[in-house]
């Protein structure tokens, strides 16, 4: 896939880090505000399809970060799931349980696990939403002209 | 009442769309647009007169709240739309390369 | 609480991502993993159809215990009529991936295939399990989305057809279904099933009762192909890859279709006349009209797909003779035997049909096509296949002393009991035509003389493919077991005490 032009990559440059700050905003204060792991998730891999967008990049480089993402969204599944059954294991034996110490209304850190789960919920939502877009636009290139 | 009824229109007329269009991505449009008029239903049926957003606010516990429950609901089924939609849409180009048409008449191997 | 419970849903979804990542770097880790997923899903729900009987295990989710008796977390209920569907999906399941071991060899992108099986496997336990209807909405988009992609997985024309057409039906019927959920929510203003059949007892708007009733049949109807709805089932499970034919029609349109029908209509909805008489007679044409379609067929998998419709038709029409029966409130126990003749029939066609497919799986391996007047005088050649599928065509067409003998007896009795002299005539005569049809598939399949050069070559399939028809083949046979009066009172009866009770299942989840 071709890039776009030097505006569009100056562009970018300039705004994909901003984009890629709000979303991990979302999402860290998803206890807190609106919004939360998916919201958040969805703007971060934004910023990633824009600069796929306006760079591009060659087939086998796509190829290879297509299966990157992969991983990284399976671990962030896995991840969920392993703080499911941490809430198995401490406490009240029973899965999803919150765990952790609550702390006050209000601040960043507080709300037992749900920080924990809106990140890992984030990374697996960003990675899938990037990964459908890598798989779509590889098949376009591996396609006969 | 008028805003539940044209909730039921939009659903209406996405079904038209799915039944009388022949392009395999007008289909899915249509299919979309059924989803989006289930949503808007959805977010309809938890707004209370006078509510506000749900964040708890410890200064004035007495403010009367939308029903949060009916947002999560959407938000989960946005994401399960979307699934819907990309895996249809993955097919359409699929699709469009084995028979080299968008057009449903012509996509007919399965009979009988 | 049972902990048991979420492990049905947790241990196949980490499986499946499990199988994402290790696949990757470990070559054959993928397929024996699965099985052994499932191995372990077997055995516990097995375990637990031992133990559970009577009683209705509750698990709430995260621990949110209910306040003044208003249930405000995620429900997950175990009872006797769960605990069946629950063995018959992991048993099937298993099976079905322990024959994938040597059948899916010919497709790339295992890791794929073994990842969705896993996810398909996860969203129907979910299904099952879970006691409200949002979560089951979830779980039911979870299972079907993972069945679009895998009938898709030959990615040639025919497979990307059938599930382009199944996927457009079924969104169709999501959105239905999502509908109906927001109809329900809207006026009781809980998600909760057991809660929702009492804020329905304290009456209700007629109008609005029909109206969601229709939305919520018409959506869990597209999802089981009953038949104004059939239109993509034929498609979908002939061109998907063999197991995965043999757990759609075994296992999906009963978990995600008629299980929830079942479950919604007796433990959700007040059972009213009007809707138990549409349920009969929608029954009652797939019962008939499927049959039909099918005998025309030279297609296997078609043929068999078509009689899917067919013996579903079946398991409706009885159930919904016990649900009439149960509206009027006459004769309690000619319900409870019509509706005990229907899930009998459910359990037995998961048996019989998931072998068929398996056979289906097994010709297409070794001859490479499913035409019937292509192939012919396999049974020397493959023995094992042969007698497999004919323990599975006799058991279909009620032969006794085949499992599907008994149950089709039972709902012919309980039709006439009922008085529904037609009904019984007519599930006698669909009985007599599925026989011809088997016949002529036996005929020309196994028995039919060709040359002998080309048949010289055949072998046998490989041993995991051998395995599963031979022991759904002794299932098949076990299951007629369930006719005796002690082995039914402990394994059918709680289902259908469940059922029949109007107000048992809501005012045990509530009072716990």
């Amino acid at each position: 896939m071709k890039g776009m032009t030097i505006i569009v990559k100056k562009t970018t440059q300039l705004i994909a880090g901003m984009i890629f700050m709000y979303g991990i905003y979302i999402i860290v204060h998803g206890h807190l505000t609106p919004g939360g792991g998916f919201a958040g998730g969805v703007i971060v891999a934004g910023s990633f399809i824009l600069v796929t967008l306006a760079y591009g990049g060659d087939f086998l480089k796509l190829v290879k970060e297509e299966s990157g993402t992969t991983i990284i969204e399976s671990l962030a599944t896995i991840m969920v799931i392993l703080i499911a059954t941490a809430g198995f294991l401490f406490g009240t034996r029973v899965f999803f349980n919150n765990f952790l110490p609550k702390g006050v209304v209000g601040q960043l850190v507080s709300a037992g696990v749900l920080p924990l789960y809106n990140i890992f919920v984030g990374t697996e939502v960003a990675a899938s939403i990037f990964i459908i877009f890598l798989s779509l636009i590889i098949f376009k290139e591996e396609s006969p002209k | 009442m008028i805003a539940y009824i044209m909730c039921f229109i939009l659903f209406l007329v996405g079904l038209y769309g799915v039944i009388t269009r022949r392009n395999l991505v007008k289909i899915a449009v249509s299919l979309s647009i059924m989803e989006i008029s289930t949503f808007l239903f959805f977010a309809l049926i938890g707004y209370v007169d006078g509510g506000v957003a749900p964040i708890v606010d410890p200064a004035d516990p007495v403010k009367v709240y939308v029903d949060p429950l009916p947002q999560a609901l959407v938000l989960t089924a946005i994401v399960i739309g979307l699934a819907t939609t990309a895996m249809l849409m993955a097919i359409i180009i699929r699709l469009y390369r084995k028979y080299k048409t968008f057009d449903i008449r012509e996509i007919k191997n399965l009979r009988g | 609480m049972n902990p048991l419970i979420p492990l049905f849903v947790v241990t196949p979804l980490a499986g499946a991502f499990l199988i994402m990542i290790i696949g990757r770097f470990i070559k054959e880790f993928n397929k024996y993993f699965t099985s052994l997923i499932l191995l372990f899903l077997v055995i516990i729900s097995f375990y637990s159809l031992f133990t559970t009987g009577e009683n209705l295990s509750v698990y709430k989710v995260g621990g949110w215990e209910p306040i003044n008796k208003i249930p405000i977390g995620i429900y997950m209920v175990m009872d006797g009529f769960t605990v069946i569907i629950v063995c018959i999906i992991n048993l099937i399941g298993f099976l079905s991936a322990f024959y994938s071991i040597s059948y899916i060899k010919r497709y790339t992108a295992e890791n794929y295939f073994y990842a969705l099986f896993c996810l398909m496997v996860a969203g129907m336990n979910g299904v099952v399990l879970s006691g409200d209807l949002f979560n089951i909405f979830v779980f039911l988009e979870i299972s079907v989305i993972s069945s679009y992609a895998l009938v898709a997985f030959g990615v040639e024309k025919n497979e990307l057809e059938a599930s382009f057409k199944y996927q457009v039906l079924g969104t169709l019927a999501s959105f239905l279904i999502l509908f109906g959920i927001g109809f329900i929510y809207w006026k009781t203003k809980t998600l909760n099933i057991a809660d929702i059949k009492l804020a329905f007892s304290s009456g209700y708007d007629k109008t609005y009762y029909l109206f969601v009733q229709i939305l919520i049949l018409s959506g869990f109807g597209l999802k089981a192909a009953i038949i104004p709805f059939h239109a993509w089932l034929p498609d979908a499970h002939s061109s998907a890859p063999s197991p995965i034919s043999a757990m759609l029609s075994g296992v999906l349109i009963k978990a995600v279709g008629i299980y929830v029908i079942i479950r919604l209509f007796f433990n959700m909805f007040i059972v009213s006349e009007g809707m138990a008489v549409l349920i009969t007679t929608l029954g009652t044409l797939s019962m008939v009209i499927g049959v039909f379609l099918a005998i025309g067929q030279w297609d296997i998998k078609r043929l068999l797909a078509y009689h899917s419709i067919s013996q579903m038709g079946y398991v409706i029409m009885s159930v919904g003779i016990g649900m009439i029966l149960v509206s009027r409130g006459i004769k309690p126990e000619v319900a409870a035997l019509a509706i005990s003749g229907g899930i009998f029939h459910l359990i037995n066609h998961a048996a019989f049909k998931g072998l068929l497919f398996l056979n289906a799986g097994a010709i297409e391996y070794t001859i490479g096509t499913r035409d019937l007047r292509e192939m012919g005088g396999l049974s020397k050649s493959m023995p094992a296949t042969s007698a497999t599928s004919f323990v599975a065509s006799m058991s279909i067409s009620g032969i006794p002393p085949f499992n599907g003998f008994f149950s089709k007896l039972i709902i012919i009795i309980a039709a006439i009991m009922a008085k529904f002299y037609l009904l019984a005539a007519l599930a006698v005569i669909v009985s007599i035509i599925t026989l011809a049809s088997f016949l002529k598939f036996q005929r020309y399949a196994f028995f039919n003389k060709t040359d002998d050069k080309k048949n010289q070559q055949i072998k046998e399939v490989p041993f995991p493919m051998v395995f599963s028809m031979v022991v759904l083949s002794i299932i098949c046979l076990l299951l007629s077991l369930l006719v005796i009066p002690g082995i039914r009172d402990a394994i059918l009866t709680p289902a259908i005490d469940i059922l029949t009770d109007p107000l048992k299942y809501s005012s045990t989840i509530i009072g716990q």
